[in-house]
């Protein structure tokens, strides 16, 4: 099958402000296909947010090629949802405004967003909370609320970044078993990044464990769990602890790698 | 140790003030001392006004008050004291609703775009360092006695005071909000429309309180300059005749002006930032 997403030895590099050059990302290449969904890990600031950047087309590569549905990326491609490791809601706009403003901008009427919108706020469990304001949510439902945002626009390629780390343990869980549901329906590439190997294996079709800076892919493993699956119960099976051992042992040369030279750099 | 002590629940009779009571004490506290104050200022004013300070020059509160009555009753050199009031107020709304326009217009697009900022800073900066009252005298030789001089005034004050706020405002815009607003799905015209304005909306409405009261300033210094009614005839011709009171009463019935002016703008950016997290201290709390 042609790849949707696909990476050709993409490199990006950023000036450091003390006027050196950064390079965040070096030679990466990777393909994600139609209906696939690759969980990404790697060591804190190697560079798994400028991948996604390179994708989604807010950043060009400063070497190799980013193509989206076989064609170059030249601006932001059709059909890319972006949820961000930042808050990017609208602070003044309601909850269900803020869902609505995909379906909005791309031209439907008010009514037309609004009714799309509350089914979304509704799946994602913030029901009552359409007229509340980002300020009066907490972290966890803010992040839903970008769920809703992004997942209103029915994105055939989907970029997540760490979409649940501020979400707390049992929250989690539930958001990450809805996450599953919306998407098995859906047919859309998903490239999700997380801290959390455990919840890589547990949603992803296949993990990709990226280098310590710069971030290259160090190797790309098959999670072969039948689905549908139910990430509470996954987590306990023998599988599925053996596919962690593997991942894990890649993984965490480059932790390490990157807590030395973070120790190095400090002292 | 008895159990009396150890268990302290919040009941009835415990000693815990009920907050809203206190409140209206202390807001009892306030205003009676601001009363107090008010009465204070004006008793020795009026005081020393009738003993050795002459009146002639200091006036007094009694013949504040009783030109004020006058204006008000009877009406003034100029006429009547509502029309000298509709004249000014329709040159600072004129100048302030033009130069607020401009300003936000202006500055949001120079905020948003690097290469006409980068142009244009030289000729702001200059622009901003004119003695900007001066041109009240060239705006009456351009426009005459009427109104649009007044206007041009109030207007170029008004207008710098936006101007760079809108300007800051437009520039702060978080780089994130932008960007999801373009995953979204939306144009340039969408992002500027739907999140650089919000945005630079607090900041706007912040310069818009103190625009108001240099309108004011503006469309009285015309007056004052030279024109055919107004408020700033009327001090200009109390000035004329030595008329100390008539200064002063001339200076209270703008101040109310500006504070009514300051009341509806506070209330329309209450309307508008409904949005935002009540400031510390006085949250919206049981
Ligand atoms: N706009 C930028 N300008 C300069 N340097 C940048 C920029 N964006 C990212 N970087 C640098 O690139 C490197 C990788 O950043 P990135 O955000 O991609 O890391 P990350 O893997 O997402 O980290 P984390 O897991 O903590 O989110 C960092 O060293 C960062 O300082
Ligand atoms: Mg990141």
């Amino acid at each position: 099958m042609d790849p949707v997403i696909e990476l050709r030895q993409a490199t990006k590099r950023f000036r450091s402000s003390s006027g050196g050059v950064h390079t965040a990302v070096s030679d990466l290449t990777m393909t994600v296909a139609a209906g696939e969904f690759v969980a990404v890990v790697g060591p804190t600031g190697c560079g798994k947010s400028t991948t996604l950047s390179l994708v989604s087309g807010l950043e060009p590569p400063s070497a190799g090629e980013a193509l989206v549905g076989g064609s170059p990326v030249r601006g932001i491609p059709d059909g890319v949802g972006y949820m961000f490791q930042q808050d990017a809601i609208m602070p003044w706009r309601s909850v269900l405004d803020n869902v609505a403003a995909g379906p909005r901008y791309r031209g439907a009427t008010k009514a037309e967003a609004r009714a799309k919108a509350r089914d979304w706020v509704d799946r994602v469990g913030l029901s009552g909370f359409e007229r509340y304001y980002p300020h009066q949510l907490s972290g966890g439902m803010r992040k839903r609320v970008a769920l809703a945002q992004t997942l209103v626009n029915e994105p055939r390629i989907l970029l997540m970044d760490e979409p649940f780390s501020a979400l707390d343990v049992q929250t989690r869980g539930l958001m990450q078993d809805e996450l599953l549901r919306l998407w098995s329906g859906s047919g859309a590439a998903v490239i999700f990044v997380t801290h959390d190997l455990e919840e890589a294996i547990a949603l992803g079709d296949r993990v990709l464990v990226m280098t310590a800076s710069p971030a290259t892919v160090k190797g790309s493993f098959p999670v072969p769990l039948p689905r549908p699956r139910d990430v509470e119960e996954v987590r306990l099976t023998a599988e599925f602890l053996e596919i962690y051992r593997e991942i894990w042992d890649s993984l965490r040369e480059e932790v390490e790698t990157a807590r030395e030279r973070g120790a190095a750099n400090v002292a | 140790m008895s159990h009396d002590t150890l268990v302290q629940p919040v009941t009835a009779e415990s000693p815990l003030p009920d907050p809203r009571r206190a409140a209206t004490k202390r807001r009892y506290t306030v205003w009676s001392i601001r009363v107090l104050l008010v009465v204070a200022v004006l008793g020795s004013w009026e005081y020393s006004a009738s003993t050795f300070l002459d009146p002639f020059f200091y006036s007094k509160p009694s013949l504040v008050w009783q030109k004020l009555v006058d204006w008000f009753t009877v009406g003034t050199s100029q006429g009547s004291i509502w029309e000298q009031i509709e004249v000014t107020l329709e040159e600072a709304l004129g100048g302030f609703v033009l130069g607020a326009i401009a300003g936000v217009v202006l500055g949001i697009l120079l905020g948003r775009s690097r290469l006409l900022s980068d142009i244009c800073a030289p000729f702001i900066k200059a622009a901003n360092a004119v003695p900007r009252i001066v041109l009240a005298s060239l705006f009456v030789i351009w426009f005459g006695l009427g109104m649009s001089s007044k206007i041009a005034t109030a207007f170029v004050l008004v207008f710098f005071a936006v101007f760079f706020n809108a300007f800051q405002g437009a520039r702060e815009v978080d780089r994130n909000l932008v960007d999801n607003a373009r995953i979204l799905g939306a144009s340039r015209t969408q992002v500027l429309l739907t999140i650089v304005v919000p945005s630079a909306t607090s900041w706007i409405l912040a310069s818009l309180h103190s625009a108001f009261g240099f309108a004011l300033i503006g469309a009285v210094v015309g007056e004052f300059t030279g024109a055919d009614k107004g408020l700033g005839l009327l001090i200009n011709h109390s000035q004329g005749t030595f008329d100390a009171a008539g200064i002063y009463a001339g200076m209270i019935v703008i101040t109310v002006l500006a504070l009514l002016a300051e009341w509806g703008l506070s209330a329309l950016e209450k309307r508008l930032l409904k949005w935002r997290p009540p400031a510390a201290g006085n949250e919206m709390q049981i």
